[in-house]
């Protein structure tokens, strides 16, 4: 009975739901009963209430998008230059063996920090938020995508090679179709540090999006409002994995 | 990738005479296989030559690591660097070969295609339209009774499912000479048998030369008209048996006395050489115990 519940549409979300409401409501009861202290963290009822009222006089919805397009470009950057960096050292052994401790290297780098050389290249503007969003996105995509195509069992290859595909066909009808999964776990770590990375900044430098809200309803010390805006990062996330899981669906079925 | 690839089909030289070798869908002669490890040259494949004539079905038979899938990819035109000759209806090749299809010991169906899309992909490579692929497809997916799944994903399909997607989809390209490579090795024997039937039966039909590879000493006189038994590394030719047994044939056949006797005598070949590997294995593993 139990799988067969896990197996229903609505089954999984619902549960879901359930536990993160459930949270919440310990949460309100700890604060509440003093466990934990109020001033440092709203109440969640509080949090909710803010919801609407950053909607209204922050702007938010504005900001949201802001934020989201800002991620979007970072995603598509990462896309086309993760993924073809990651060919690039796939197709040639050399770079790939001189290269890849540094490309893993990077992922551990704290790129938000070097804000202040992005500003000086890209000034004070949305360029330099998605660019360092891209910069922080990059080493995952570029290792996953390396890993995707090498992991491509040789029989499959085989197969294709029996059927005298020529190298281009053997690319595009084998090893990417094979590759894929792997290059969207890439493109999802990627996003994640592209995601922190992108608030971050926004919140450093004091420009454009939620980030920049963050910053500003912190220093009113209005933490409903802070947390609300969190929310909407969180949201921004959300939205952005249902996509990319809907477009990985769409061009590798039969998972 | 690329830096391993063989070429494709590059007939070298045409040695066909008319009423001499053109008999023979497929000779291989002398071949030699030698692969460089750590451990110095192994000699895989030894002088080994055969040769199929067209609508033949044999099987080739020996113990586990005597040089037959290095045989099998030589053939297929995978692998290169080996001395000797391949020939197809007297045509020298080097390189993969159209007239060759191959079906693999490993499970190779496309996980990201459907049972209809994994059958018409060699279709769909040579640029046939779809509606004519999907048509042929259908055909092949009949044939090995999986009519019903065509729309399924290789991963709801059972292990045995899935290799007959590899056979029909290696059929749908049609070749004139089918080389198998242990294609029922990771299936039980009951299915084994079945399904052996089944690639008879299409064999029978389309009258396909086809070349077996397996270690199966049953699976060998059940299909076959002739059984290359090969000796332990390296790979050479030890025995040709002739199996005489009525078409059609099916898995009944395994129950009579006549095939017993050529399971016997075939085991009786078979058994020294797969002690002689058996013991190499073990003093092998005993030698890298003393070394540490
Ligand atoms: N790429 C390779 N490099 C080095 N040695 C190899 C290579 N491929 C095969 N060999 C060696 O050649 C011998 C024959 O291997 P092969 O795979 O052809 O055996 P097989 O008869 O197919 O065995 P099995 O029945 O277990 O599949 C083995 O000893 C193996 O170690
Ligand atoms: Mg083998």
């Amino acid at each position: 009975m139990r799988r067969a519940f896990a197996d229903t549409r609505f089954g999984p979300p619902a549960v879901g739901v359930a536990s993160l409401l459930l949270a919440l409501a310990l949460l309100e009861a700890l604060i509440a009963a003093g466990v934990i202290n109020g001033f440092i963290v709203p109440r969640p009822s509080q949090i909710i209430a803010a919801i609407p009222r950053i909607i209204v006089e922050e702007d938010v919805l504005d900001r949201f998008l802001q934020t989201a397009l800002e991620a979007l470009w970072a995603s598509l950057l990462l896309t086309v230059v993760g993924i073809g960096l990651g060919m690039l050292l796939f197709r040639f052994r050399l770079l790939r063996l001189a290269t890849e401790t540094w490309v893993a290297a990077l992922a551990s780098a704290p790129v938000v920090l070097m804000y202040p050389l992005f500003l000086v290249i890209f000034g004070r503007s949305a360029t330099t938020i998605v660019m360092i969003g891209f910069a922080a996105g990059l080493s995952p995509v570029i290792l996953k995508t390396v890993e995707g195509f090498a992991g491509t069992r040789k029989v499959l290859l085989d197969v294709g090679r029996s059927f005298r595909l020529t190298n281009t066909q053997l690319f595009h009808k084998i090893l990417l179709p094979a590759a894929l999964p792997t290059i969207f776990v890439g493109l999802r770590l990627g996003l994640i540090f592209a995601m922190i990375n992108i608030v971050g900044v926004e919140f450093l430098i004091n420009f454009g999006g939620l980030g920049q809200l963050i910053n500003e309803l912190a220093e009113r010390y209005d933490l409903p409002g802070t947390y609300g805006a969190i929310f909407f990062v969180v949201l921004v996330s959300v939205v952005f994995f249902f996509c990319a899981e809907r477009i990985e669906r769409w061009l590798r079925p039969g998972m | 990738m690329a830096s391993s690839t063989v070429p494709r089909t590059t007939v070298v030289r045409s040695s066909a005479q008319p009423g001499g070798r053109e008999e023979h869908a497929l000779e291989v002669e002398n071949i030699v296989k030698r692969f460089e490890t750590a451990e110095g040259t192994v000699t895989a494949v030894d002088g080994f030559s055969l040769s199929v004539a067209p609508g033949e079905f044999l099987s080739v038979i020996g113990p586990s690591g005597c040089g037959k899938s290095t045989l099998f990819n030589i053939i297929g035109g995978l692998m290169g660097g080996y001395e000797g000759r391949v020939t197809v209806s007297g045509e020298t090749i080097s390189g993969t070969h159209p007239a060759i299809g191959m079906v693999f010991q490993e499970e190779s169906t496309f996980p990201w295609r459907t049972v209809i899309e994994n059958v018409a992909f060699p279709l769909e490579i040579i640029g046939m339209d779809k509606r004519a692929r999907q048509m042929r497809a259908r055909h092949f997916i009949a044939m090995v009774g999986l009519d019903g799944f065509e729309l399924r994903f290789p991963s709801e399909l059972s292990g045995g499912m899935r290799q007959r997607v590899s056979i029909a989809r290696t059929l749908a390209s049609e070749p004139r000479i089918l080389l198998m490579d242990e294609p029922f090795a990771a299936l039980d024997e009951q299915t084994r048998l079945l399904l052996g039937d089944k690639v008879l039966q299409i064999q029978q039909d389309l009258r396909q030369t086809t070349l077996l590879i397996t270690h199966n000493i049953t699976e060998a006189v059940q299909l076959s008209d002739r059984v290359l038994v090969m000796t332990y590394r390296p790979g050479r030719l030890k025995r040709v048996v002739k199996i005489d047994l009525p078409h059609p044939r099916d898995s009944e056949v395994i129950s009579s006395d006549a095939f017993g006797r050529y399971v016997a005598e075939i085991w009786h070949d078979l058994r020294v050489e797969a002690s002689l590997g058996m013991h190499e294995d073990e003093s092998r593993a005993r030698n890298e115990k003393s070394k540490r």
